[in-house]
């Protein structure tokens, strides 16, 4: 019966590979996650605290961005979304600010998420917010409607042959979902 | 018979049980060899069924047949039973009948665990087709079920995703059998490289399973988490992302491609030595080949979402990781060719399908380096050259190879010979229809028709006609191989132990049919 002795030993182990690849593959959400955050792929935009800009960046008047914001719902969202301004004119190292206006038309309440989206991507880690309404889920009672603001700063090292970024946020209906961010 | 029941006090070697008990208890590995292959070509024609629909529907433009819902149903389970249920079943269940005969064992190291990965499959598919009943049809959103597309199926979504569960527990069953068989129950002398080739692919393809199967079970559990239990690993809104679930998906998916086509390798450089009458060129830089093709099938996944926004670094690193696969596939190629090259060649069926598969796969192969050069594939990405470019690596690929390994042990299992001339009309007829079916698509992907549409430009008629003709005739063709089965089976000339002149193997010292417990006593490995 060695042979049965082996064949279990082998079984095991093949086992025990099933379980950690089922594993990984639960894994590869939060490296996910965490590759993004480092190479800020995906248009992820980062965040700063207000009090670490003086110290990181100096502002560079000799530069200027335009800054380009666009609203959008998601499939299901009914909510009015729309940004103060289209684009603004900025220059790298210096914060901010503007907001965007939801307005909510519908008979009941119901709470928002933001999620914000950046092109060209390769931007995205440059550009810090110190505010933002998507840090937030937002509740808009039944017909209200809210400014949304939004304090940002460009990474003075943005890569040179960059000069117009496009912000996006996409409106996402949450109402009976619970916070999970 | 007379000789099972004199020997049956001696060493209670039973016979198989009587009756249609014999099929659900039976732990013999060539009964369920049988079944797994009997599944597999029921699947074979379900899914070509519904190939047909799709076929029909797009004969012309215009809205004929069917609604948009049914057919975008149709095109996804034509996808999920031909992977899931025709081709990987049909390999396992070619595993089962051929390993433990080429490496000298008794049986399958785990018999009963066997029999329960056989028929899990059966329910698993029950369930995947019953979604066709329920509200709101059959999965629809393609094969890759992309949220968040995938999450709007209907009732039947839970029932597809527990269907999707239920075959990969089955492949990972049949893949840890194949593992621990190859390891442990060789017979004396029989070392790793001496093993066929066949034997080999399928050790490496049980690993690339074990390895990937669970990978997928995870990504569609989330999605069922997803839908009902209210996670966002998908969902934008809580902070998930809809391209991580390609990323996850393609981390299965790239290995998966090669899950459905190195046992095909192997069972490929089986039938050309025997037919060309000289050793398989190149042995160990085949072993070497299907193991480097394994290892980088995990690193390319990418390529398969060149168009969902990567920086450029990325879809270099995936376009030129993707193109150094074709290098020890070349190697294979070459191989193949070069055993042939100044072979005494003869044509049977299995050789006839076997060159035709080395063809074919190799134009499926350099469509696949086209696709794999990132700033084309924006332009062919999605489109019908996509389209063909699988389905020549998977039909005349897979299938074919499938097809020539039924032609080259059918005499072994059942003892009696193929008709040989059906056996040639039906390559001919396969061969001839199969590209007309799948190289006008070539053609319609280059002129921008895009997949998964059931309706399409003026422009795309008359390829589309071309094609759907070519179909319809190569799916006809396919009954001829089950007419070409069911003779043989029925009764055929009595074929010989050794079958073919210039076989090689364990499997072909043993009778034919092979006794129905083979190998009791390990065979002496020159």
């Amino acid at each position: 019966m060695a042979d049965a002795d082996r064949n279990r030993r082998s079984v095991r182990r093949i086992v025990l590979v099933v379980i950690a690849m089922f594993g990984f593959g639960y894994l590869l959400v939060p490296l996910y996650d965490v590759f993004c955050e480092i190479t800020g792929l995906n248009g992820k935009t980062g965040r700063i605290a207000e009090a670490e800009v003086a110290a990181s960046y100096r502002p560079d008047p000799s530069r200027s961005l335009t800054i380009q914001f666009v609203a959008s719902n998601s499939a299901d969202m009914p909510w009015d979304f729309r940004p103060a301004v289209a684009t603004m004119v900025v220059h790298p190292g210096q914060l901010y600010a503007t907001y965007f206006v939801a307005a909510n038309r519908t008979g009941q309440r119901m709470v928002a998420q933001a999620i914000p989206s950046m092109a060209p991507t390769r931007a995205a880690r440059y550009f810090n917010k110190t505010e933002c309404f998507c840090f937030n889920q937002q509740p808009l009672e039944a017909g209200e409607e809210k400014q949304m603001p939004l304090r940002f700063i460009v990474d003075p090292r943005l890569p040179k042959d960059i000069e117009t970024l496009t912000l996006v946020y996409s409106l996402f209906d949450v109402t009976g979902r619970t916070a999970s961010q | 018979m007379s000789m099972a029941t004199a020997t049956h006090d001696a060493d209670h070697d039973h016979g198989p049980a009587k009756g249609l008990k014999r099929w659900i208890t039976t732990t013999n590995h060539k009964d369920i060899g049988t079944l797994y292959l009997v599944f597999a070509l029921t699947m074979f024609f379900i899914g070509g069924a519904m190939a047909m629909v799709i076929r029909a529907e797009l004969f012309q433009p215009g809205m004929q047949l069917v609604d948009p819902q049914f057919f975008n149903s149709m095109i996804t389970v034509h996808a999920l039973v031909m992977i899931f249920g025709a081709v990987m079943p049909a390999f396992t269940g070619l595993a089962n009948w051929l390993i433990p005969m080429m490496i000298g064992a008794p049986d399958m190291a785990l018999p009963r665990m066997n029999n329960l990965s056989f028929w899990i499959l059966p329910f698993a598919f029950t369930l995947l087709l019953s979604t066709f009943f329920m509200e709101g049809g059959g999965p629809a959103g393609g094969w890759t079920l992309y949220p968040p597309l995938s999450l709007q199926m209907g009732e039947g979504f839970p029932f597809m995703i527990f269907a999707i569960h239920l075959a990969g527990i089955s492949s990972i069953m049949g893949s840890i059998n194949v593992i621990v068989t190859i390891l442990n129950m060789r017979a004396p002398g029989m070392t790793l490289m001496k093993m066929p080739l066949f034997v080999w692919t399928w050790l490496i393809t049980a690993y690339l399973l074990i390895a990937t199967m669970p990978v997928l079970a995870g990504a569609v559990t989330m999605l069922l988490t997803d839908k009902f239990a209210g996670t966002s690993f998908f969902n934008a809104a809580g902070g998930g992302d809809p391209v991580m679930y390609q990323h996850i998906f393609w981390f299965f998916g790239h290995p998966e491609v090669y899950i459905l086509i190195l046992p095909a390798f192997g069972i490929i450089s089986a039938i050309v030595p025997t037919f060309a009458r000289k050793p398989l060129f190149g042995y160990s830089s085949m072993v070497y080949a299907t193991t480097s093709i394994a290892f980088l099938s995990f690193i390319v996944w990418a390529h398969h979402m060149f168009t969902v926004g990567m920086p450029v670094v990325g879809e270099l690193f995936f376009m030129y990781a993707t193109m150094m696969i074709a290098v020890p596939t070349g190697v294979k190629v070459f191989n193949w060719v070069s055993t042939m090259w100044k072979g005494a060649m003869s044509f049977e069926t299995p050789m006839l399908f076997a060159i035709g598969f080395i063809m074919m796969f190799t134009i499926g192969g350099f469509s696949g380096l086209m696709l794999a050069i990132a700033p084309a594939d924006f332009q062919y990405h999605d489109t019908y050259f996509v389209v063909a470019h699988f389905h020549y690596v998977l039909v005349t690929g897979a299938i074919y190879s499938i097809m020539a390994a039924t032609y080259y042990w059918l005499p072994k299992w059942t003892g009696k010979m193929y008709d040989e001339r059906l056996g040639k009309i039906h390559f001919w007829v396969s061969t001839l229809s199969v590209n007309v079916l799948f190289f006008p698509q070539h053609f319609l992907g280059l002129a921008g028709m895009p997949r998964r549409i059931p309706d399409y430009s003026v422009q795309f008629a008359d390829w589309n006609m071309v094609s759907s003709i070519g179909g319809f005739v190569f799916g006809a063709s396919q009954l001829l191989f089950l007419w070409v089965v069911i003779k043989t089976v029925r009764g055929g000339k009595k074929a010989t132990d050794r079958v073919w002149e210039g076989a090689n193997g364990l499997e072909w010292t043993l009778s034919s049919p092979p006794p129905y417990h083979s190998f009791s006593e390990a065979p002496v490995i020159k």
